[in-house]
């Protein structure tokens, strides 16, 4: 991982696919990114449901060569929770693959960790104040990719502190939010299946499945056993104020959408060869008639989207 | 150890009162917070005082119960002071244990009182044992309390790999998704339970009137929808009634909650240590109720008796119960 300065350009990452794509569509996505310039470091490995992770198995080593050849930097992501034996047998056999660094988005994956050995920490993990990033720095973490639900005075805070500790600071920028992880599958819930026996109904939705009120408003997404935001975060009007913070990294989550064409209005708007209006106008026709939030930022519901400047 | 039952029955005191009533009815242990953002029940009118905490650790004391202090949300950047404050109160006031989710307070907490007993909330969502011999391995933690997402085998095979002790939820109110990683809350309210120690709050709930049916609504979505003859459900985020694709329905989970009595010969043989009762912003006499049959059951249990449960219905939530994770068709 690069090391991280407060002057240094932002880097783009993009976060590891959540949902359950057909293994072609999923090679294909990585195939494209590798050629691609916008991104600096790719993260890739099944984050929500064990069961799908043999689907993925034969395809990952082919898209991790890829993107190393592309001069991508590649880290591979466990679980979010991990519960079963074959979980846990699993996650350590990711660690011990050898060859690209890990996120860890589950303490388990630290258990046996040899101290001093670098990792990431994704956004599942709760990083929520100095004492937090100062125990795990201590472990070896190189980088941390906050919880998205903290505001910007938490995100200023901590990006000073990773920078004081030398490690990289990322923040989720782009995509359905991750709210809640379950054990209970709400896929199979509403086939009326359990997830042990469920059929992959997951596959049918490529950018998870709308839950919405009775009154017909979209509130939340699907994944499995994940749930997440019905909304798309969207720092692109802010991400100036990021910059200054000190954060390192911007992280895109993966969606059905044109990400390259994301990414591209991402760098473009770093590098500020646009202006935010711009930027956004350009991801709103990339993504169609969704909606775009960045509540958490602002301390407000997450839901909410603030446009104006600082 | 006093010589009550094998299984310790670990109760809710969401005030000085309850405290005193969980003890009269039976607790073998009470647990209970500040009343600030440092726990999470974090709401209005509840929890104790640095005054009622000293007062109650002494009243339990003195009736051979004990004290778990829960600290158990997530400290903000450059703001650790209050959470410091609690750990360091709690201490002088001789609580027998911490209950902590947080890595830095975690860290603080090993670091300044090395010997007093440090519990992992189910904040911390520690669902295996590599993860559980993460936080022994650094921490010294002495148990851990069980997230609601494993079923009893899971939880037997658990206890035969960990070297420390396991407690378990058997009543209240359930959630569905993993503890202490949940933003649903904060992305309807902006007020989450991490950060601010409260879920679904009632800053935000509303009730109104759509056509012939009464809703209750959190923030701008209607959560559920009933007759005007029934008492409207409280809008918990999670617990409401929505659509998703054809189904039409409880998406996440019914407005049940937990009632394990039944099944606390099997928690014991899975060699869990602690029943916990959730429930500190319920009332006095609903905790009464609670720590009494519950005290039956597990002396009965403990004496080799048949066991009479199912008798707590009314008290929970909808008047409807659910054996929440521990049977594996909950998945």
């Amino acid at each position: 991982m690069m090391t991280p300065s407060i002057n240094q350009r932002v880097a783009l990452t993009m976060g590891p696919v959540l949902f359950n794509w057909p293994v072609e569509n999923w090679s294909d996505f990585y195939a494209q990114l590798a050629d691609e310039a916008a991104i600096d470091l790719v993260y890739l490995g099944e984050v929500v449901c064990s069961k799908r992770t043999p689907f993925y198995l034969r395809a990952m080593a082919d898209a991790v060569g890829r993107l190393q050849r592309g001069g991508k930097t590649v880290a591979l992501s466990t679980l979010a929770l991990i519960t079963l034996m074959r979980e846990r047998k699993e996650c350590a056999e990711l660690i011990s693959s050898g060859g690209c660094e890990i996120e860890v988005n589950d303490l388990t994956a630290l258990a046996n960790w040899d101290k001093g050995e670098p990792f990431h920490i994704g956004p599942y993990v709760n990083v929520y104040n100095e004492g937090t990033l100062a125990f795990l720095a201590g472990l070896g973490a190189s980088s941390v990719c906050l919880p998205p639900e903290l505001p910007f005075q938490a995100v200023e805070s901590l990006a000073a502190k990773s920078h004081a500790l030398g490690i990289g600071c990322e923040v989720w920028s782009f995509g359905r939010t991750p709210l809640a992880i379950s054990g209970r599958c709400y896929h199979a819930r509403i086939d009326g299946l359990t997830k042990d026996a469920c059929q992959f109904g997951c596959a049918r939705d490529s950018d998870g499945l709308e839950v919405s009120t009775l009154n017909g408003k979209g509130f939340l997404a699907i994944n499995g056993v994940q749930t997440l935001s019905y909304t798309y975060s969207n720092v692109i009007t802010h991400v100036d104020r990021l910059e200054a913070a000190g954060v390192t990294a911007l992280r895109l989550s993966p969606h059905s959408f044109n990400m390259r064409d994301v990414s591209r209005a991402f760098r473009d708007r770093l590098d500020k060869r646009i202006d935010s209006e711009e930027a956004l106008s350009r991801i709103q026709t990339i993504c169609g008639p969704v909606s775009f939030s960045n509540g958490f930022l602002f301390g407000e519901a997450g839901l909410e989207m603030v446009t104006s400047p600082d | 150890m006093n010589g009550r039952s094998r299984l310790e029955l670990v109760c809710p005191a969401g005030t000085p009162a309850a405290l005193r009533t969980a003890i009269t009815a039976g607790a073998d242990t009470v647990y209970c917070g500040y009343r600030d953002e440092t726990n999470a029940r974090n709401f209005p009118g509840l929890n104790f005082s640095r005054v009622e905490m000293e007062a109650s650790i002494a009243h339990a004391h003195d009736r051979e119960t004990k004290v778990f202090v829960a600290i158990n949300t997530f400290p903000r950047p450059g703001d650790a002071k209050p959470w410091h404050d609690a750990i360091d109160d709690s201490v002088k006031f001789g609580a027998d244990a911490l209950i902590l989710a947080d890595l830095g307070l975690l860290a603080y907490a090993t670091d300044r009182y090395p010997h007093v007993r440090r519990h992992l909330s189910v904040q911390a969502a520690a669902a295996n044992p590599d993860s559980i011999a993460f936080y022994v391995r650094h921490f010294g933690v002495r148990r851990i309390v069980l997230p609601r997402v494993l079923t009893i085998q899971e939880i037997a095979s658990i206890n035969k790999e960990i070297e420390c002790e396991t407690e378990a939820f058997v009543f209240g109110s359930l959630c569905v998704m993993a503890e202490g990683r949940c933003s649903l809350s904060s992305y309807v309210t902006g007020k989450s339970p991490n950060l601010n120690g409260v879920c679904s709050p009632a800053s935000h709930a509303i009730y109104r009137q759509e056509g012939s049916e009464m809703a209750s609504a959190l923030g701008p979505f209607t959560i559920q929808r009933v007759g005007l003859d029934v008492s409207a459900p409280y809008p918990t985020v999670c617990k409401g009634y929505f659509t998703a694709a054809t189904y039409e329905g409880h998406v996440f989970e019914d407005p049940a909650s937990l009632d394990a009595s039944a099944l606390i010969p099997q928690l014991a043989t899975a060699g869990v240590t602690g029943l916990k009762i959730e429930g500190r912003q319920r009332s006095r006499a609903y905790v009464d109720a609670v720590v009494h049959k519950l005290r039956r059951i597990v002396d009965d249990y403990a004496a080799g008796l048949e066991i009479q449960a199912g008798c707590l219905s009314q008290l929970s939530e909808g008047q409807n119960t659910t054996h929440g994770a521990y049977r594996k068709t909950w998945r």
